[in-house]
């Protein structure tokens, strides 16, 4: 081969782009992982000592990086107040929110669902919950895994069920993460309407604890959903729902 | 009224399909000169800009770690340039070992050649596409149409724009440009599918939208997308989107085709607790936008069955070469310095010539194409205006969730696109700054070259000069120029000097 492939080629610019300046001489991150401290062989340019303030360096120049911000906590209680700035943010962008305690949550789900038509649940949701609406005669479609729901019944669907993975306070987010109880990532997106399962133990307080709770999985596909899917694209006026779900209810289950 | 026989009613804006999605139309200035003199579109972005702008302050004021989130975006992006060749080797690494295939591409042709063979080998002949920045720059729909592929945009505002025939002018709102009835207009004239009666309630057009787009989601064997981010420890690649049309794409069809420039790597899952809290709130002026996806290679029974990454170079790495302007680099996207920018809010993205407009653009532009090459036009080429497509005024670097200083690139490039010329000074431009070089190293010149200016200011009347003759005009063709004062600096200096040594007995 005269050429060198793609990748080849493409690598190799990169790492001369990086030896023209001298920022791939920069050691990687310690055994520790993370970013490496202390001292960076960065070029401060002729004419000073190499004792720049910090204030004057080039802010782009690579360097550890600073973790100012509030860090995942996964320890901090779940409070009210936590509970109630998650209703308040999902209902800032139009998701309908029930909060119910344990015993009430039966009677939710049958009147969120009742009206919708044929409901799609996941193979692994829980067994009072499916009774709940069967108990009422609501017609389920159940995605077993070896005998899979087709796009043309989930389109056909008139809700789904499902639980979730984790719910985050500040933003108003609820986060699928495809486990058995709450399914392919495809049932919670052609039904009209999702009725989506939060148990108050879910519910962290910011993105970082999230996404510190998720990466214990990071392979599993996942789903972040704050409010029903939405458009600004015409003049910047908000229209909800145009190919996700028009209609997202959450249900709070507070201990 | 005009009335043109055998032509649709419906003019693309431009009028033109460009050459190359990176450098199209006139250079800057002349663009400006028409987008200016378009009123409506002006109100448009007038109005749109305003409203994300507060709804990005008011959204980034709620948190009380913004400016650490910002130092950490700037520190991870600086970071990952820094270790870009290990990073893509270890992303690499991790999508193949959850069942994706990597590609490579050097440039925009070889990342449309590999995608097309890709689109074939699946034996599709029709293609949903989520709005991709990257498959915009490589004029990815051209080439597949050319290649008798139909590729379908289901984002709403790319879905106008390419039923329009236009070019997007926004990074976020592509079709910012048009307003509610043109937009009605468009989708009853090529829409095909539009329903009888359609309004032009922005509802109504969404609705029509999704009509139109169920069926091709619902039978699409391909989709094709851009990568928000991808994360080297773990393979995993993620889309940030509102309408669902990414979840379609990326959920339905049995293969996906992603295409990212290589600067969208980052280093662990950890780093996506600072984007994902950066990316919304700076973008859509949103704590979070409605729906994110991600996934890792091939998730057996769930999504797409067949996973391709197509890592795009396309002059990412001559703008890496520069330590300055590197910093374009860490672009995320979010369109921020767009709704900022006193120049973009009047001229609008068309006047760019570039699928990268706004400040971003205005730096990244240049460097992909490579501004100051040996080969390349010098400050003769119609990127090279870009870099002064600016007043400097610095809200982009404010506003910037990565902390990009873009007034100072800016400034880096107009240097470099002036040196690029073989002889500098024979510009108007160099000619000029000679001239003020011998007056201004000199404090005896200078004091004379100003009591001279003084002359024209007695003279001239009123405060304002219109007009210059040439060579004076090139500056005044685009500028006021103020009127000299009727005495310098200097002899005004000296003379208080004088009548305050009388009074107070203090001199120097």
């Amino acid at each position: 081969m005269s050429a060198p492939d793609a990748r080849t080629e493409v690598l190799a610019r990169v790492r001369a782009a990086l030896a023209t300046t001298g920022a791939a001489t920069r050691p990687g991150p310690g055994p520790g992982g993370g970013a490496s401290a202390g001292p960076l062989p960065h070029d401060d340019g002729p004419g000073t000592d190499g004792h720049v303030p910090a204030d004057l360096r080039d802010p782009h120049a690579p360097g550890p990086v600073p973790r100012e911000y509030r860090r995942a906590d996964r320890s901090a209680p779940v409070t009210p107040g936590r509970l109630d700035l998650f209703v308040e943010r999902l209902e800032d962008y139009r998701a309908r929110v029930v909060r119910v305690d344990e015993g009430g949550l039966r009677a939710a789900l049958v009147a969120e669902l009742r009206d919708a038509g044929p409901v799609a649940v996941p193979p692994g949701l829980p067994g009072p919950w499916v009774q709940a609406l069967q108990e009422e005669g609501l017609e389920l479609l159940v995605d077993h895994p070896d005998r899979p729901l087709t796009p043309a019944q989930l389109d056909g669907a008139g809700a789904v069920l499902t639980a979730a993975r984790v719910g985050i306070a500040e933003t108003g987010t609820v986060v699928l993460d495809a486990e058995p109880d709450q399914g392919r990532r495809v049932l919670t997106l052609l039904p009209d309407r999702h009725v989506c399962v939060v148990l108050a133990a879910q519910v962290v307080a910011d993105v970082p604890t999230a996404v510190d709770l998720l990466g214990e999985h990071p392979e599993r596909p996942m789903t972040w959903i704050s409010g029903p899917s939405a458009t600004s694209d015409i003049e910047l006026v908000r229209v909800e729902g145009v190919h996700g779900p028009r209609d997202l209810r959450v249900l709070v289950v507070e201990a | 009224m005009s009335v043109d026989l055998g032509m649709p009613g419906v003019r693309s804006q431009p009028a033109a399909t460009p050459h190359d999605p990176l450098r199209w139309g006139p250079s800057f200035p002349d663009a400006a000169r028409g987008t200016l003199a378009n009123t409506q579109m002006r109100a448009n972005l007038r109005h749109a800009t305003h409203t994300i702008r507060d709804k990005r302050l008011a959204v980034t004021a709620e948190l009380p770690d913004w400016e650490a989130l910002r130092d950490a975006g700037s520190a991870i992006k600086a970071d990952v340039m820094a270790r870009l060749p290990e990073l893509l080797e270890r992303l690499e690494e991790s999508v193949t070992a959850r069942g994706g295939v990597v590609h490579w591409a050097r440039d925009a042709a070889e990342a449309n050649r590999i995608i097309t063979d890709l689109v074939r080998a699946a034996g599709a002949r029709e293609v949903v596409k989520i709005k991709s920045m990257a498959t915009q720059e490589t004029g990815l729909n051209e080439h597949l149409e050319a290649e008798g592929i139909e590729a379908a945009e289901t984002d709403l505002a790319e879905l106008i724009v390419q039923l329009a025939g236009d070019q997007s002018s926004h990074i976020l709102v592509p079709a910012i440009h048009r307003n509610r009835e043109e937009i009605r207009e468009i989708f009853t004239e090529r829409m095909g599918d539009a329903p009888e009666g359609l309004t032009s309630e922005p509802r109504d057009l969404a609705m029509a939208a999704r009509a139109h787009l169920r069926a091709r989601f619902l039978r699409a064997d391909v989709a094709i997308s851009g990568a928000n981010l991808a994360i080297a420890d773990t393979g995993t690649v993620a889309v940030v989107e509102s309408e669902g049309n990414g979840r379609m794409c990326l959920t339905l069809p049995r293969t996906l085709i992603t295409l990212m420039g290589i600067e969208k790597v980052l280093p662990s899952f950890a780093d996506l607790e600072v984007f994902l809290q950066l990316l919304p709130r700076s973008s859509t002026g949103e704590r979070m936008n409605p729906y994110t996806s991600m996934w890792t290679g091939v998730t057996p029974g769930d999504g797409p069955q067949e996973f391709h990454l197509v890592l795009l170079d396309n002059g990412r790495t001559k703008a890496l070469a520069d330590e300055v302007g590197r910093s374009a680099l860490h672009c995320i996207r979010c369109s921020a310095c767009l709704n900022v920018c006193p120049v973009y809010e009047r001229t609008s993205g068309h006047a760019y010539g570039s699928v990268y407009p706004g400040p971003i653009g205005a730096i990244l532009t240049p460097q992909l194409l490579g501004l100051g090459e040996a080969h390349g036009a010098g400050s003769h080429d119609v990127t090279a205006t870009l870099p002064f497509a600016s007043s400097l005024c610095g809200a982009c670097y404010d506003a910037c969730p990565v902390k990009i200083d873009i007034p100072s690139a800016l400034v880096h490039l107009r240097e470099k696109g002036v040196h690029a010329d073989a002889h500098p000074s024979l510009t108007p431009m160099g000619a000029g700054m000679a001239v003020a070089a011998a007056a201004m190293t000199s404090g005896t010149r200078f004091r004379w070259a100003t009591r001279l200016l003084t002359l024209a200011g007695r003279v001239i009347p009123g405060t304002r000069i219109r007009r210059l003759p040439f060579p004076g005009s090139l500056w005044t063709r685009s500028r006021d120029l103020p009127v000299p004062p009727t005495q310098t600096f200097q002899d005004w200096f000296a003379s208080r000097e004088r009548d305050a040594g009388r009074g107070t007995g203090e001199g120097a």
